[in-house]
């Protein structure tokens, strides 16, 4: 039985199919599986490995080289402030500060009641608005202190809900269309603009000689 | 020198409202480079992007049409487009991929059949879940329309794409690391030789490689020629460039300039640009393109947005993003926050990139908050001698990809320019501009 809803699942194998090797679809699962219960549990990465072919260990260790991939739990809204060059310059360590203070927890911390995570990121490339701030991988910015309280009360009270989808939701869009060529037919197509472009050098040449 | 006017290429749409629809986008030129494209022979496609001088906008400017001219011939290869944008301070492809994402798509299509290629795929940074979000919807109106999938537009070409999102590791931006996490793995840099994408890329399979920006101009070099793009700019800084403006400027944000013919200083302070620094105070420094190069003082302003030129000065244009920092900046501070990005996105495979970006960054931050001892700078000049030889320019590798010797480049910069401002560091105790 499997851990990800049958639905999910079914979704999983159509992404599976995209790739010419099964395992390219490890992390656009993991993903995936993000979005379901919001952070990549033990029992999403057996239903992974399962699908892309790998063990499940090397879900494991494949996922935690990057940072989108949370392999505790994680609050209902992860705040990641940029402190990088553009945001530094703007005051963004000073906001890191403010944003501590306010949720009472320090960067990469939980808050108690389980609504927020804190995390201080590397550049987002959101610098024209800096000091930038996403929730959930959604963009908010330039926020100075009262402008990161009227955010964190927003969200809260569930204003943004039609902007930030709950953490791990990377796409609220799904690709419609599987692959319109079997690798066969790839193959077919391929010998056939080859030979016509050898057919075409051939060509060039023969002008080119009589020139 | 000064600011040139000229229709813009990359960026036409971006200001247009819900540009990133299929129906804006066709209302505005779209799929007509293609419909163009696919009328021509592949070869003639290729050899107008040769004749444009289009030089790759990810960060080490290679032309595209040489990089194009290395692919191995092999009936299976595969085209890969870099959108993990992630070089601090750029932020030009995030803006393509959210207000233009047919125009990345149109472009990678016409790329595929000059390159003879039938599976591509758009490598998304994960960060950009709106542009991932509009890349797929994207994705499937072009099916729809019959610009991707088979025979299309009725040319006999076939063509399958898929949208890969990343997960949040800057160093998947570089070209083998990119192709190692869309395998599903890590992002580990791989060892070259013998993995030259063009010959040994994705899959084992010939692979090329190209940036967001790079494809993005496609549809109009094919509609107008490659002599028309290489009439903009002056010599191997052919075309126009989205360049990302930030720092103490009134105005940042994306700018379209046509190359080599602005200078620093218009990009800095002309009104309809950056609009000059903010608070009518002066400059200190400013960073030529991404937090790898070498930055630049008062001195290099007058220094036109040319890759030769800014090369020759000892520094990058890099991934086209620009900061400026004002005099009220802490170099020590800008540096030792620079070199705590690059510990931090260390893969960790080569031991001078792992352990002397995280030893630069102690001591770093040990002087940025009072605690440094004077024999500190030589120190950290000696862990960036060890990471990158010499600390010349372009820097000297020790390391599997370019990541190792980009480190030492804000650190040297910062000590070589404001040594003082380390001394009295150390001798105060604590950080003067704080």
């Amino acid at each position: 039985m499997a851990h990800l809803s049958k639905e999910l699942y079914e979704k999983c194998k159509s992404v599976v199919a995209l790739y010419p090797e099964a395992r390219s679809a490890l992390i656009p699962l993991c993903h995936m599986a993000q979005g379901q219960d919001g952070w990549l549990t033990s029992e999403a990465m057996e239903d992974i490995a399962e699908l892309t072919g790998v063990t499940p260990a090397e879900v494991r260790g494949t996922a935690s080289f990057y940072d989108m991939l949370h392999l505790e739990p994680v609050g209902k809204h992860v705040v990641a402030l940029c402190t990088n060059i553009a945001c530094m310059l703007n005051g963004s360590m000073e906001l890191l500060e403010h944003a501590e203070e306010k949720l009472g927890i320090s960067a990469g911390g939980t808050t108690s009641d389980g609504e927020f995570t804190l995390e201080e990121s590397e550049c987002l490339a959101g610098c024209d608005k800096s000091p930038c701030v996403q929730v959930n991988h959604r963009f908010f910015g330039p926020l100075d202190d009262k402008g990161f309280d009227q955010l964190l009360d927003d969200l809260k009270a569930g204003k943004l809900r039609d902007d930030v989808p709950s953490h791990g939701v990377l796409s609220r869009v799904d690709r419609k269309f599987p692959l319109a060529l079997s690798p066969s037919e790839i193959a077919a197509e391929r010998v056939e603009m080859e030979t016509a472009k050898s057919q075409r050098d051939e060509k060039r040449k023969i002008s080119e000689g009589a020139n | 020198m000064a600011v040139t006017t000229f229709d813009p290429i990359v960026s036409r749409r971006l200001r247009i409202p819900n540009s990133h629809t299929l129906e804006v986008y066709l209302a505005n030129g779209g799929y007509v480079g293609l419909r163009k494209a696919l009328s021509m022979n592949p070869e003639d496609v290729a050899a107008e992007v040769m004749t444009a001088s289009l030089l790759g906008r990810g960060g080490a400017g290679f032309p595209a049409g040489r990089k194009w001219a290395m692919l191995k011939n092999d009936l299976v290869k595969y085209l890969v487009i870099n959108g993990d944008e992630s070089e601090p301070a750029t932020f030009k492809d995030h803006e393509l991929v959210e207000k233009d994402p047919h125009q990345i798509i149109e472009g990678t299509i016409i790329a595929a059949y000059a390159l003879g290629v039938t599976q591509a795929f758009i490598f998304c940074r994960g960060e950009f879940a709106l542009g991932f979000e509009r890349l797929q919807s994207a994705l499937n109106e072009a099916y729809e329309y019959g610009a991707l999938g088979r025979d299309i537009f009725g040319s006999g070409f076939s063509l399958d794409m898929v949208i890969h999102p990343g997960a949040g590791a800057y160093i998947c931006g570089e070209e083998t690391a990119l192709l190692e996490s869309l395998e599903g793995k890590r992002g580990y840099p791989r060892i070259k030789p013998p993995f030259f994408p063009a010959v040994i890329g994705l899959y084992g399979k010939p692979t090329v490689v190209n940036n967001m920006e790079t494809v993005s101009n496609l549809p109009w070099i094919v509609l107008n020629g490659g002599a028309a793009f290489a009439a903009l700019g002056e010599g191997s800084s052919a075309g126009t460039r989205l360049f990302a403006l930030s720092g103490h400027v009134n105005r940042p944000g994306w700018y379209e300039i046509e190359m080599a013919k602005t200078t620093f200083k218009d990009l800095i302070e002309h009104p309809e640009l950056g609009g000059g620094i903010r608070k009518g105070r002066s400059l200190k420094a400013f960073i030529p393109g991404g937090v790898s190069a070498p930055w630049f003082g008062p001195n290099e302003m007058d220094m036109p947005l040319s890759q030769d030129a800014v090369a020759q000065a000892g520094s990058m244009l890099g991934s086209g993003s620009v900061v400026v920092m004002d005099e009220t900046t802490c170099p020590v501070r800008a540096a030792w926050r620079i070199t705590k990005f690059f510990s931090r996105e260390s893969c960790g495979q080569c031991t001078p990139c792992r352990e002397g970006s995280g030893w630069i960054e102690r001591t770093m931050r040990r002087i940025e908050f009072g605690a440094g001892r004077m024999e500190d700078i030589d120190l950290v000049l000696d862990a960036c001698d060890n990471i990158s030889p010499g600390l010349s320019w372009p820097p000297k590798q020790t390391t599997i990809c370019v990541l190792g010797p980009s480190i030492p480049s804000s650190v040297n910069s910062a000590i070589t320019m404001f040594r003082d401002d380390f001394i009295s560091h150390i001798k105060d105790g604590k950080c003067n501009y704080a």
